[in-house]
């Protein structure tokens, strides 16, 4: 380790502005401060600072992604071997070797793709380069499906990390969720690729229904959905972090016990999801006409463990910088995102998965729901003002 | 102006040239957006309405040029409106008798020319003040202003969303069977936005002089 920081002391004035490679003092600053805790000091202002910094918080949100990452390796070859019809034959280290390899290239791309843009834009304005896109580039691989083509990921990927974020300004300017926005760009550009029964299983042998629980349930057969603990555990086919519920939510104990993303918005996820759910359980009609009319009758509770309703509640949703920063608008905000991602999942046929969209769009709308709460307080403290006068 | 002036003096070429690039209607004043994002989803609608407009933006600024000094200005909005109403149903029955295919696929934009915001921003800003000559050029100026930019973008959307140019496909088949496969959100009129920023975007940087303070 000490050689290491010597290496980058020695290498440090080279750097620096007036070096030779002065031009790359971004590039160095931002490897060197991944490796090493920069040692600045305040200069002036306050001198108190909390350690948590843009680091560690997003470190630890990589670490709580960490669960549903190896549970969806896992299941990508779990899904694999058992379309096959293989799955007695094969050990669980097989199978997770096997997701692992085919997993990993999609991670690399992105991870590429997108630092490489990040690297580039700070360099360009001088900024230094920042945490921001490690996040960003592990939750783009598990919104995928596993036979993504990778030439695509690099797209979207792009297209994500430009339009998304640094057209904005970079980390923390951004109106939407960049991983989102890839994974929009992908629908919307390449729909055969993420929808449909064949993308969602690696090699799927061509007599398997490859058939996600979501299209399942859209076409109103509810008997031959799994059963909910099934669900739940993530023994499903889907994009590759999105399918456990359990791995998602033990990511989300990380990230609570920490206190890094906000347990109001994942709670009004939840209960939206759950209200909306019921709403439409109790407002279905008794002789079910069309699919949509079927699809109300599922039960609410199917809605949080199906698709990717609680991936984007934990680790969407909640994303500091999209999301509502006042603490009624977060209750607002996530709760319409549940509603939002159960209605459109229900009544749109064209759009099997509901929570991307909804997540998006109340993204768009988090400022407005700040707006509105700011106002009205502003408005309930003038009221109190003028009675006690 | 002096009576002398030739008709294509340098003055004059100016009027022609200055819309297609340091005052384009569309990357500089930011005006006719929406028939931009409407109608250029394939370079053939996006060329015939380009052309429609610069017919009826010179004709009209011609019309209300030679009337200008006629023109009670309590009423010139009304006048206007009626002039490029005309000429506007003339290029459309025009379309329809020998372009009806386009025709179909321009649909309503073809009628919405009127409230195209160049049309009227033209005619308030210039033909009102100018002669006739004067104004037709500066008409034929800002229609192929407009113009450009809508076959710019067409030209990334017909190309990225169906792989086609004018309907032909360009791009090889062995593309495809590589892998390669056209942008559905190309045609989406979302990415007709995003070309037009990123057209704007490129434009700024090569002229630093039209970046705004901020």
């Amino acid at each position: 380790m000490k050689a290491l920081r010597d290496y980058l002391s020695k290498q440090k004035p080279k750097f620096q502005k007036g070096g030779k490679f002065g031009a790359f003092q971004s590039t160095f600053n931002g490897f060197e401060s991944f490796l090493y805790v920069p040692n600045h000091t305040t200069k002036s202002g306050s001198h108190l600072r909390d350690a948590i910094d843009l680091k560690r918080t997003m470190s630890i949100v990589v670490l709580a992604l960490v669960p549903a990452l190896l549970f969806g390796m896992y299941n990508v070859g779990y899904q694999h071997f058992l379309s096959l019809g293989q799955l007695a034959n094969e050990s669980i280290f097989s199978l997770f070797f096997y997701g692992f390899v085919k997993v990993l290239p999609i991670i690399i791309v992105s991870y590429v793709v997108g630092l490489a843009i990040e690297f580039f834009a700070a360099q360009k304005r001088g900024h230094e380069i920042n945490e921001g896109y490690l996040v960003t580039g592990m939750l783009i691989p598990m919104v995928m499906p596993v036979e993504a083509p990778l030439w695509m990921v690099a797209v979207v990927t792009a297209f994500a990390v430009i339009f998304g974020k640094e057209v904005f300004g970079g980390t923390g300017m951004n109106i939407w969720n960049p991983a989102l926005i890839a994974r929009a760009a992908f629908f919307f550009s390449y729909p055969t690729k993420i929808s449909g029964d064949s993308v969602w299983i690696a090699d799927k042998a061509d007599a398997f229904s490859g058939a996600t629980p979501l299209a399942t349930a859209a076409t109103g057969s509810f008997d031959k959905l799994p059963d909910l603990a099934t669900m739940f555990y993530g023994f499903i086919p889907g994009s590759i972090g999105e399918t456990s519920t359990l791995a998602i939510l033990l990511g989300a104990v990380i990230l609570l016990v920490t206190g890094i993303a906000s347990w109001r918005i994942m709670a009004s996820v939840f209960a939206g999801g759950l209200a909306m759910g019921l709403l439409f359980n109790a407002c279905a009609p008794e002789q079910a006409m069309t699919a949509a009319q079927h699809y109300m009758n599922l039960p609410a509770i199917n809605h949080l463990v199906m698709g990717g309703f609680a991936f984007g509640a934990v680790f969407m949703a909640t994303d500091p910088v999209t999301s509502s920063q006042t603490r009624s608008g977060k209750y607002i905000y996530g709760f319409l995102i549940g509603v939002l991602a159960v209605l459109i999942r229900v009544l749109n046929p064209a759009y099997p998965e509901g929570m991307m969209l909804a997540i998006l769009f109340m993204n768009t709308f988090a400022p407005l729901v700040d707006h509105f709460v700011v106002q009205s307080n502003i408005k309930r403290r003038l009221k109190r003002a003028k009675v006690n006068a | 102006m002096s009576a002398k002036e030739p008709l294509f003096s340098a003055n004059n070429r100016k009027l022609v040239t200055g819309p297609l690039s340091k005052n384009n209607p569309i990357m500089v004043q930011v005006l006719g957006i929406c028939s931009a994002l409407a109608v250029t989803a394939k370079l053939e609608p996006a060329i015939v309405m380009a052309l429609s407009v610069t017919a009826v933006v010179a004709f009209a600024n011609v019309i209300i040029s030679l009337l200008r000094n006629t023109i009670p200005s309590r009423i010139r909005i009304i006048v206007q409106l009626v002039v490029v109403a005309g000429l506007v149903i003339v290029v459309d029955q025009v379309l329809k008798a020998f372009a009806y295919d386009v025709s179909k696929q321009l649909s309503v934009f073809v009628g919405l020319i009127i409230t195209n915001c160049i049309i009227m921003g033209r005619l308030e800003a210039f033909a009102l003040g100018n002669t006739p000559w004067r104004s037709f050029l500066d008409g034929i100026g800002n229609g192929l202003g407009y113009g450009i930019i809508l076959v710019a973008v067409a030209f990334f959307r017909e190309l990225l969303g169906a792989g086609t140019l004018f309907g032909y496909k360009v791009i090889p088949q062995c593309f495809y069977d590589a892998g390669y496969s056209d942008s559905g959100l190309m045609v989406l009129s979302p990415m007709a936005l995003i070309t037009l920023g990123v057209i704007i975007w490129v434009h700024r940087a090569r002229n630093k002089d039209l970046i705004e303070e901020n």
